[in-house]
Formats: C-alpha cells, structure tokens, sequence
C-alpha cells in the first residue's frame, strides 16, 4: 500500500513536469513571435554622408526607427561640456567618453524618460530640451535637470572615411 | 437564486427549457427584485452596456474600412472620413463614445463610492469592475493609436516606455511590446488585434459582473440589506427597464451633441498629423480620461517611482472593500465621509485640470499636493473614519422612512416607540 502510493506520486509529478515542459514549449514561440523579426534586425546600421554639416548644426537620422542626431559641436560648445565637473552630473560620464572625436557628437535623440525627441539648442544647459516632461541635457547630452534618469545614450558608430559615419 | 420554481406556459417552451433553460434565465431577469429606492445614478450601468455594445457595433464596421499598416493608417482613417458612407458618423460615434463610455464608467464608480456599493457582500462585483474599468483604458489607449497620427506614435511610445522603468528587464521587455527598436508598423499590427480583442474580453466579464449582482441583489442609497422580493422591492420589469430607458435617453442626447455638434472637441489636433518618429509635438497630453493618472505619473520626479505611484492609484481602488473600515454603507449616514468623499471628488478634479497643464511651477506644486491627498484619502481617511466617525442611525427598511413621515431622528424615535410596544 505504502509503496503504491509512492509510485503514484512519481507518476504524478512526473506528469505534470512533462507537461509543465511541453506548456513552455508551446507557450514560448507565441512570446517569441513578438519580438523583433528578421526584417527588423536586419536595418541594423545606416551610414551618414555629413560632409554638408557645418559646425553648429544638428542633422536627424533615422536609425532603427528611433532618430539619431549628428550634432557639429562649436568650440565653445565642446569647452562648456569639458568644463563641467562629474560631480555635478546625475549620470557622470566625461565628455571625452561621449564624443570620441570631440567635434562630432553622434547620439540617440530619444529622451530617456519616457522616449520623446528633445528639442535642440534649447533648455538652461545650451543643449537638449524635452518638451513632453521637461528634461534638460547638456551640450554632451548628458541628463541635466529633469525627470530623464540617464544621459541620452551613444548608439555604436564609426567613421567609415572623413565624411561618412556608420552607425549601429 | 429562484426562489419560485418557473415553467414556460406554452409546450414547445416547456420542450425548449428543459433543454436549455434560457427562459428561465429571462424570467429571472425580468422579475428580478431592485430595490424601490434606487435614483438616476443608478441607472449608468444600463448605460454602460449600451455604450460597450455601441463600442463593438461601431468597431467592427470600422475595421472592415481600416487598414492597420503604418503605411496606410493614417490615410485609410481620412479615407473613412471622406469616402465611406456615413464613415465620418461611424468614426465619430466610436471616438466619441469612448469618451461617453468613461463619462458613464466615472459615474458608476464614483456612485459606488458614495453609496459604499463595494463592502461586503459585494466585493467581487467591485473587483471586477475594476478589472473592467482597467482592460477599457488598455482599450482607448490601443484604439487611439490606430488613426497613426502624432498623438497617436507619441502616445504609444510614452506608454510603451513606461514599462522601461522595470530595473533589468525594463528594456527587453519595451522591445518586445514594440516588436522592433521603436514604436513601427509590427506595434500596430498588435496594438489593432489587442483593440479588437479586449472589448469581447470586456463582454465576458459584464455577464460576470452582472451574474456577481444577482446573487446578493443591487444595493440602495441607504445602503442597507433588504428582504427580497418584498415591500421594499419592485420587478426589474418594467419598472427599472422604464427609468434605465429614460436615463440612457437623456445620455444619448450629450452623447449626439458632441457627435453633431463638437465631434472634435474631445481630441487633439496633433492627432490629424500623420505619426512622425523625427518630431515629437510640443505638448503631449493623453486623453481627458487618463489626465488623473497622468498628473500623478508626472508629480513624481523619479521615473520608476512614477509609474508604480501611477498603477497603485487604480490598483488601491481594488482594495477599497478593505481599505474602508466602516460598518455603514451609504454616505448618507456617514456625515463626515461624506465630505471626504466630495473632497476627493474636487482631488481628482484638479488632478485631472493639472494633468492636461505642462508639468511645472505652480502646476507641478498642486499636482504632487493632490496626488498626495489621492492616497491619504484611501490609507489613512479612510481606515480612521470607519472607526472615529459617528454615524447617523440607519433606517430599518426603505419604507420604514416614508411610512414614518420623514427625515431619519423622527424615523428613530418610531423605530424605538415601536419596540417598546
């Protein structure tokens, strides 16, 4: 009697560990599916012609849907974002780290609160202002006052040549 | 839940019911005993189920004219608007009827929560209410991305984002709402076949809500347990049938004035922009619906903090029957709940008045002090009051008050006389 019952519980649970394996199966290609597919993946990287971006100006890419902005910085703009010390940042990272050509910042223009595209030249810090709930970043798009938690995010990219960033 | 045996008269009834008992359930519905005292604001769940049917008719007509692609969505809405027949009155009723739906959803709640329609016994009913009233905000928010216009995209991609602020799998899981890097044509795809589906989903938890009801019967403004049927009730039929019909005809008078009359009024240019992802509209605003909620989102500088502040201002409600501690249901006998409760009424009033305002200054200031108060209300007013407060003595039936004559004191000392004979 005692040795039955044992031998039904062994049954039991190894039937619902078959099934609970053969649910997930199931179940995980319908999550799956959600995800981004094949054709998405594969816009992955754009390249830029930015031989027309004169110092001072700001161009807008569209890179896996989200717009990347390719700002010429001033000098001026390249000595305000150095001069800020870490300590005052709510997300420290160095200039240097952002831009690794100082003149060109290349960067996700999507705010990293809740994703709006912030407005440039705008806000108290000469850089980036988002209008949704009022984010401000620096002239390194770096998270100043607001609610965004971080500084807007460096996508990955390269110079293919002088004039032509590949991004992603 | 019959307390008399019913048989159809004729046979092929009879042959029919002893099948499928469906003219019992009708005969159940139609002498179900309401109490006699029931007033006009009773009669918005009535109201509600004609504006979930006219939700699901008006829909399913649009959706043989829509075409959900990024590419065509926006124009195949103008094209709704211009070349289908009466599609410019189809669309209006379904845009304006989610606004109706929640005007209707906003007075059904608010008259539980005065006349205490959520305590015992009646919890689930309340709870799934409450249920409902969230899968219609997921609703409106996927329909209003349909049209793909600005409002639309950005409104999609600010809700979407919410969920980034989840620590970890925030990012994983926004990409995977969005089926790419950014809100495109798989998140309308999506968005158009959860739209479709929560209404039925709706359906069903109606016919749940109504059958959770039934078993202990409507409650009254004086809040108190009647025997039923009895004195102090009357049939559904005709009775009820008769005031719901007249209340939901004066309903679908405001509702065909803003259809005619201000189709627009409720929406936001923006929205007759077509999306797009390079350009964010000045002013975000969600619909007038979700302005509460939004001004409580954005009265919290922390961005997690925010949107757990934001679920926990409707998930609170759902442990309302607990939260509230009182014995005695209807406010007309709780004289200091009753103010509270119009305090809060005027709470998420500015609330709402803030959240349609950008998000600084003095806005911000009374957004937090209100959004503040919004929890008060539910964790620390409520609780006390259910033991500080001294309630007026609750009449013994409703008929006891008008037999009496009238106001409560003068219905106590019968009550009492009563007893001493």
């Amino acid at each position: 009697m005692e040795k039955k019952t044992k031998r039904r519980d062994f049954l039991f649970t190894a039937t619902y560990a078959v099934g609970a394996v053969g649910a997930g199966a199931v179940i995980w290609p319908m999550i799956d599916q959600m995800n981004p597919d094949a054709s998405v993946k594969a816009l992955a990287s754009t390249e830029v012609d930015v031989s027309a971006v004169n110092p001072g100006k700001t161009i807008t890419v569209l890179w896996r849907g989200k717009p990347v902005f390719i700002r010429r910085r001033t000098q001026e703009e390249i000595a305000e974002a150095k001069s800020v010390k870490l300590e005052d940042l709510k997300h420290p990272e160095k200039d240097e780290d952002r831009a690794k050509n100082p003149e060109w910042l290349v960067m996700l223009g999507v705010c990293t609160h809740l994703g709006c595209v912030p407005l440039d030249q705008k806000g108290d810090y000469n850089g980036w202002f988002c209008p949704c709930h009022g984010s401000h970043y620096d002239t390194s798009g770096r998270i100043r006052k607001g609610p965004a938690p971080t500084n807007m995010e460096i996508p990955e990219y390269k110079f293919v040549d002088a004039n032509t960033i590949k991004i992603g | 839940m019959s307390e008399h045996e019913y048989t159809p008269k004729s046979k092929v009834g009879k042959w029919f019911n002893d099948r499928l008992p469906l003219l019992t359930l009708a005969n159940h519905l139609t002498d179900y005993p309401t109490p006699k005292n029931l007033n006009y604001w009773w009669t918005f769940g009535g109201i509600l189920t004609f504006c979930l049917i006219t939700q699901i008719v008006t829909g399913l007509v649009l959706a043989m004219h829509y075409i959900a692609h990024a590419d065509m969505a926006f124009s195949s809405v103008e094209h709704i608007m211009r070349d289908v027949n009466y599609g410019w009155l189809i669309r209006y009723i379904h845009a304006n009827g989610a606004s109706m739906f929640f005007l209707a959803v906003y007075i059904h709640i608010f008259r539980s929560l005065f006349y205490g329609s959520y305590k015992s016994p009646r919890e689930i009913i309340w709870i799934i209410g409450i249920i409902i009233y969230l899968l219609m905000m997921a609703a409106a928010f996927l329909g209003y991305v349909l049209p793909w216009g600005q409002m639309s995209f950005w409104g999609a991609t600010v809700i979407t984002n919410l969920f980034s602020a989840i620590p970890l799998v925030g990012e994983g899981i926004v990409t995977w709402l969005w089926g790419g890097y950014s809100v495109d044509n798989p998140t309308l795809t999506r968005f158009f076949t959860l739209h479709y589906l929560i209404p039925f989903l709706i359906l069903g938890l109606v016919v749940l809500h109504i059958w959770a009801l039934h078993v202990p019967g409507n409650n009254n403004p004086i809040g108190i347990d009647i025997k039923k049927p009895s004195k102090d009730t009357v049939p559904f039929h005709p009775y009820i049938v008769i005031k719901d019909g007249f209340a939901l005809l004066m309903f679908m008078i405001v509702f065909a004035f803003f259809v005619f009359y201000t189709p627009n009024i409720l929406g936001h240019a923006d929205n007759y922009i077509e999306a797009n992802p390079l350009v964010t509209p000045a002013h975000i605003v969600p619909e007038w619906y979700l302005l509460p909620f939004y001004a409580i989102l954005r009265s919290v500088p922390d961005k997690l903090l925010g949107v757990i502040a934001m679920l926990s201002a409707i998930l609170i409600l759902a442990a309302l029957p607990w939260l509230d501690t009182s014995k005695i249901r209807s406010a007309v006998f709780r004289p200091l709940y009753k103010q509270f409760y119009w305090i809060l009424v005027a709470d998420v009033l500015i609330l709402g008045y803030v959240g349609a305002m950008p998000a600084e200054g003095l806005y911000l200031l009374i957004a937090r002090i209100a959004t503040a108060y919004y929890f008060l209300h539910f964790l620390v007013v409520l609780p006390v009051l259910g033991f500080k407060e001294r309630t007026t003595p609750v009449p013994l039936s409703i008929t006891e008050p008008i037999l009496g004559g009238s106001p409560n004191l003068a219905t106590v000392k019968k009550k009492d006389s009563f007893k001493d004979q």
